[in-house]
């Protein structure tokens, strides 16, 4: 804290200007005094003597003349070990703690710390005296839970430094002193478990970003083999109200093959998060046999909480994401929804009287939210190891528009697009992921000209239908029909998935190279089918087998009995395969 | 210390300024006019000028007049004494009751911590079976009934009002027709329901400011009650209305607006409000159903699009029924597994056929023969609609579903429903 002091000269929703005497830099955090309590505020705007700070609170009772202090720092995170399984605010109060203190209702001015000081840790030191650490080297690890947290020189320390000191293997909080190390000028610094990082910068303290390459494993089956997302990548989820993003967005955080998830509730539902509190910790997570929630990180600023902190909570979690990429761990960030975000800086640029862009968004809008995606990415680290920050952000549009510019500028810098449609959502398909508009940039778990097939089954599909509500079903031929079935049933027993099932939720990667091996060569053959009752009566009872292997547990006795069945009622409809269908099941050769 | 200041500076729509130094963000003010006196609130701070939002409106208020600051934000009495009371926007009597100062407790207060909150699981009982049966209402919920001007919103609110299993009715009106409000006093009153009633009205000749405040004390006195572990049916009409005043202030404060001339914190506004829906851990609830009238049916308005975004579902009134392909209810699945065995598996049957029906009427539109099957959907649909759909309908949940038992039973054989084989054996009437 220094001792810069200001006074309040005006006030206008929770835009504060105050006079200031000594130096004030952009973003830095002050607090405002009103009543005995501190409001905790960001500075956004300098002019002369004026600073122009947006309050993370509700701004009732402020009068001009009250007292502001700066700190002389920026908004930021804690790090350090004790974060998984927290539920924060957006500032990274703990709420259970804020509850323990305040009670029912979110109180202003009342924060805590992000970690628990008190808490002790067990220490193992990974470097001895004399080893030289560079930002983004670690010199211990504690256990938390199922991970081994590495215990880093800060990031913002950025020369070369010498240990002089390390602590035994021990117990300590994370406020302790574990290390003392020297710069080059033999100045000295003493080390703790944690360190603040300003959530608006990205930490790069790696040696190298790459391509990301690995799929990121969804057991959604519509994103895995149609439109995967890689491991480092990002993705965007637009879709009406009631289309189901967020249901696609919980079903990720639990099924999603990373390491860490965290879960960034941006100006959405309370109700949602409670869902979440209450039912993470009961699921057991397959990968390392804990609660889910132990691998999960929540940040909740719900809808009706102070509009500025909506805007900071996507930096703190973004930041408590890349904390541990470097660890070597891959991480998911699920931010719902961006556009809370977006509207968050669209009110604050208002009172700002800043010149609106369009829709009366701010001009920035767009490289904020490109900023914000390129905080993902797949990383080597110092040590040879890699990690990965893989961002998923849903997107609200007006109206279930996608031509609206939060949308649009989104789409600009993700790697993958899911459009949910409303017309997928009314006809109970889920998910409501529309084929026919999204697209990825990603290597897809199945092979790819499979999955391009695959695709091809369903746009033909989609023509035929198009073609039938203008001729009626009268005027199609049988083999158009059989087209438009084809992609009908392809529909109903790969595309749409019961997301409550636990089998039929959780696909994996080698069913689902196996059910399109089978999808290519019921979809790939003729058939004798002469007309279009017998047509739709096969590819009824098709669909309906496919249907009941989908439930069954991957290579069990039941799985191998309703694949007998689905193998049968094709001689039965005497399937011949293509030529096509052929070359791609023996891998592309002739 | 209440300063007293008589030089106002300059009167632009609602918002008056005066020079005046001391004064607290969101205070309020006493301004005396020819016409009586009026609170005003503090909307802005800049200096020694500082605005004031006139909740009577800036009509007739003179430069010369008396603006006396009271010293503290806006504040609505609580006790039960509010019980069976009928009050405006500003918080002062509508009836000929007396005014209530005592224990005041301020409005549009922080939000609840998630973490003290439960997950909503208890049903909320109407008796009217489209919500009961089809799209359940759960203890805590917040939902938008999505109508059209003209569809009897305000019936449906007052048959829930009179049937709710609730312990306290809170009832919002804004810009309700002063027909409207003397419907709901009158309906309330005749089914024994007034007494467990508070209501806050402004009418839609009443000013504008006012009109914002009513959510926020319907919201602020339900809050109260349910942290007294009270069950709380709050009811609001018409939240477009209460948009449409933010819309004209903001304007009129030459704020930029976003979309269709509403101000860019239309969803923050709104989301404010709903989230005020909650079931407390250890303590009350409140359950919010409000009325949003959708300008020219259209869905993606800005009001019902930013709506639909906050709240837990939807019911889509239309025709004067309860649509059942609109309407949604997200909570039902926590509820609706614990009632009786048969309700999950009639409900989605019973949708399923009605869309059948739906079909075939197209089909008989458009000329084509009916067949037998058709015959059987066309009369299942007319005996849903009149029988099940029809807003005057007023069954138990359990006389509902026996009903809907009944009328399959009419309609079909036992194996043509698609409902599992044991249900179809345990529930299917036997003539």
């Amino acid at each position: 804290m220094t001792e810069n002091k200001g006074k309040v000269i005006s006030i206008n929703g929770n835009l504060v200007s105050v006079e200031f005497e000594g130096n004030v830099s952009m973003n830095e955090i002050c607090f405002v005094l009103v009543d005995g309590v501190a409001l905790k505020s960001e500075v956004i705007r300098i002019k002369g003597k004026v600073a122009q700070i947006q309050v993370y609170e509700m701004t009732g009772g402020i009068k001009c003349g009250d007292e502001v202090e700066f700190t002389g720092e920026m908004l930021s995170a804690q790090l350090g070990p004790g974060l998984l399984g927290q539920v924060y605010d957006g500032l990274q109060n703990p709420l259970p703690v804020l509850a323990e203190k305040a009670g029912w209702f979110l109180e202003r001015g009342n924060y805590a710390d992000g970690l628990d000081s008190e808490k002790k840790w067990q220490f193992t030191p990974t470097a001895k005296v004399g080893d030289i650490l560079r930002a983004g080297d670690y010199f211990g690890t504690v256990p938390e839970g199922a991970f081994t947290h590495k215990i880093f020189l800060p990031f913002g320390m950025l020369s070369k430094y010498t240990i002089k000191s390390i602590a035994e293997a021990g117990e300590y909080t994370v406020k302790e002193t574990v290390a003392v190390v020297t710069d080059e000028r033999g100045r000295e610094f003493s080390l703790t478990m944690c360190f603040n990082w300003p959530v608006k910068r990205a930490i790069r303290c790696y040696s190298e970003r790459l391509a990301p390459k690995e799929t990121m494993e969804t057991k959604v089956r519509l994103i895995d083999s149609f439109f995967p997302v890689a491991k480092g990548g990002t993705y965007c989820t637009p879709g009406p109200f009631g289309a189901g993003k967020t249901v696609l967005q919980h079903t990720t955080s639990k099924y999603a093959d990373v390491d860490i998830v965290i879960i960034a509730a941006c100006g959405e539902r309370a109700g949602e998060v409670v869902e979440t509190i209450t039912e993470f910790p009961e699921l057991i997570d397959p990968k390392t046999g804990r609660s889910l929630m132990e691998r999960t990180i929540i940040i909740c600023n719900t809808s009706s909480m102070p509009v500025a902190s909506r805007e900071a909570s996507v930096y703190t979690s973004v930041t408590l994401a890349e904390y541990y990429r470097q660890m070597g761990l891959n991480v998911l960030l699920l931010a719902d929804s961006t556009s809370r975000w977006a509207q968050a800086l669209r009110e604050m640029s208002g009172r700002l009287e800043e010149i609106p862009g369009e829709e009366a968004f701010p001009a920035y809008l767009e490289s904020y939210i490109a900023a914000f995606y390129e905080r993902a990415g797949y990383v080597r680290l110092n040590d040879g190891s890699f990690g990965s920050v893989t961002i998923g952000g849903t997107v609200s549009p007006a109206g279930g528009n996608f031509e609206e510019p939060v949308t649009q500028a989104t789409l600009k810098v993700v790697g993958a697009f899911h459009g949910l449609s409303r017309e997928r959502s009314d006809a109970r398909k889920y998910p409501a992921i529309d084929p026919l508009i999204s697209w990825s940039k990603y290597n897809c778990v199945i092979d790819s000209k499979k999955s391009d097939f695959l695709k091809g089954v369903l746009l033909f599909s989609d023509e035929i239908g198009s073609m039938m509500k203008v001729v009626g079903e009268e005027g199609t031929s049988v083999t158009d029909y059989v087209g438009y079935l084809k992609g009908d049933m392809l529909d109903s027993v790969y595309l749409q998935q019961n997301s409550f099932d636990l089998i039929e939720a959780n696909c994996g990667t080698n069913r689902q190279r196996y059910v399109t091996d089978k999808l290519v060569t019921v979809l790939g053959s003729e058939y004798s089918l002469n007309d279009k009752d017998k047509a739709r009566t096969f590819f009824n009872s098709m669909r309906q087998r496919f249907i009941d292997w989908n439930y069954t547990e991957f290579e069990s006795a039941e799985f191998k009995k309703a694949e007998a069945e689905i193998d049968s009622l094709y001689k039965e409809g005497n399937g011949s395969i293509s030529k096509q269908a052929e070359i791609l099941l023996k891998g592309g050769e002739q | 210390m209440n300063k007293v200041f008589n030089r106002i500076e300059s009167i632009v729509g609602s918002v008056i300024t005066v020079k005046a130094l001391g004064v607290k963000y969101n205070e309020l003010a006493e301004i005396t006019t020819r016409f009586g006196k009026s609170l005003a609130s503090v909307n802005k701070i800049d200096g020694d000028t500082v605005s004031l939002q006139v909740f009577a409106g800036g009509q007739g208020v003179s430069t010369g007049d008396e603006v006396r600051f009271l010293g503290s934000e806006m504040q609505v009495s609580f006790s039960d004494d509010l019980l069976g009371r009928i009050f405006n926007g500003s918080g002062e009597p509508r009836d000929n009751g007396p005014a209530l100062t005592d224990n005041l407790k301020p409005i549009g207060g922080p939000s609840v911590n998630p973490t003290k909150r439960i997950l909503a699981n208890r049903m909320l009982r109407t008796n009217i079976p489209m919500i009961d049966m089809f799209n359940t209402l759960v203890v805590s919920q917040k939902l938008p009934i999505f109508s059209i001007s003209g569809e009897p919103y305000n019936q449906l609110l007052a048959r829930i009002a009179m049937q709710a299993e609730a312990d306290v009715i809170l009832l919002g009106g804004m810009g309700l027709k002063y027909d409207d409000f003397l419907y709901f006093k009158d309906t309330l009153a005749a089914g024994g329901a007034l007494s467990k009633t508070v209501m806050f009205i402004h009418t839609a000749s009443d000013p504008t400011v006012e009109c914002m405040m009513i959510p926020d004390m319907t919201l602020a006195v339900a809050e109260q009650f349910a942290l007294q572990n009270k069950d709380v049916l709050v009811l609001l009409t018409d939240m477009t209305n209460f948009a449409d005043a933010m819309k004209e202030i903001a304007i009129t404060g030459e704020q930029v607006p976003s979309n269709r001339g509403y101000p860019g914190d239309l969803y923050s506004q709104l989301a404010a409000r709903y989230e005020k829906a909650v079931d407390f851990a250890d303590s009350g609830s409140v359950t919010v159903l409000a009325v949003t009238t959708m300008p020219g049916d259209d869905v993606t308005h800005p009001v019902p699009d930013n709506t639909g975004y906050i709240t837990e579902g939807q019911y889509y009134l239309k025709g004067g029924r309860i649509e059942p392909f609109g309407s949604l209810s997200r909570l039902k699945q926590n509820v609706n597994g614990k009632t009786r065995k048969d309700h999950r598996a009639l409900m989605d049957s019973m949708i399923r056929i009605y869309s059948a029906f739906k079909e075939a009427v197209e089909k008989k539109n458009m000329g084509f023969a009916m067949s037998r099957w058709d015959e059987k959907l066309l009369k299942y649909g007319e005996l849903f609609e009149n029988k099940l759909m029809d807003l005057s309908v007023n069954l138990s949940l359990e006389q509902a579903l026996d009903l809907g038992w009944e009328i399959l039973a009419e309609c079909f054989d036992r194996d043509e429903t698609g409902i599992k084989s044991d249900l179809i054996e345990e529930f299917w009437p036997v003539k």
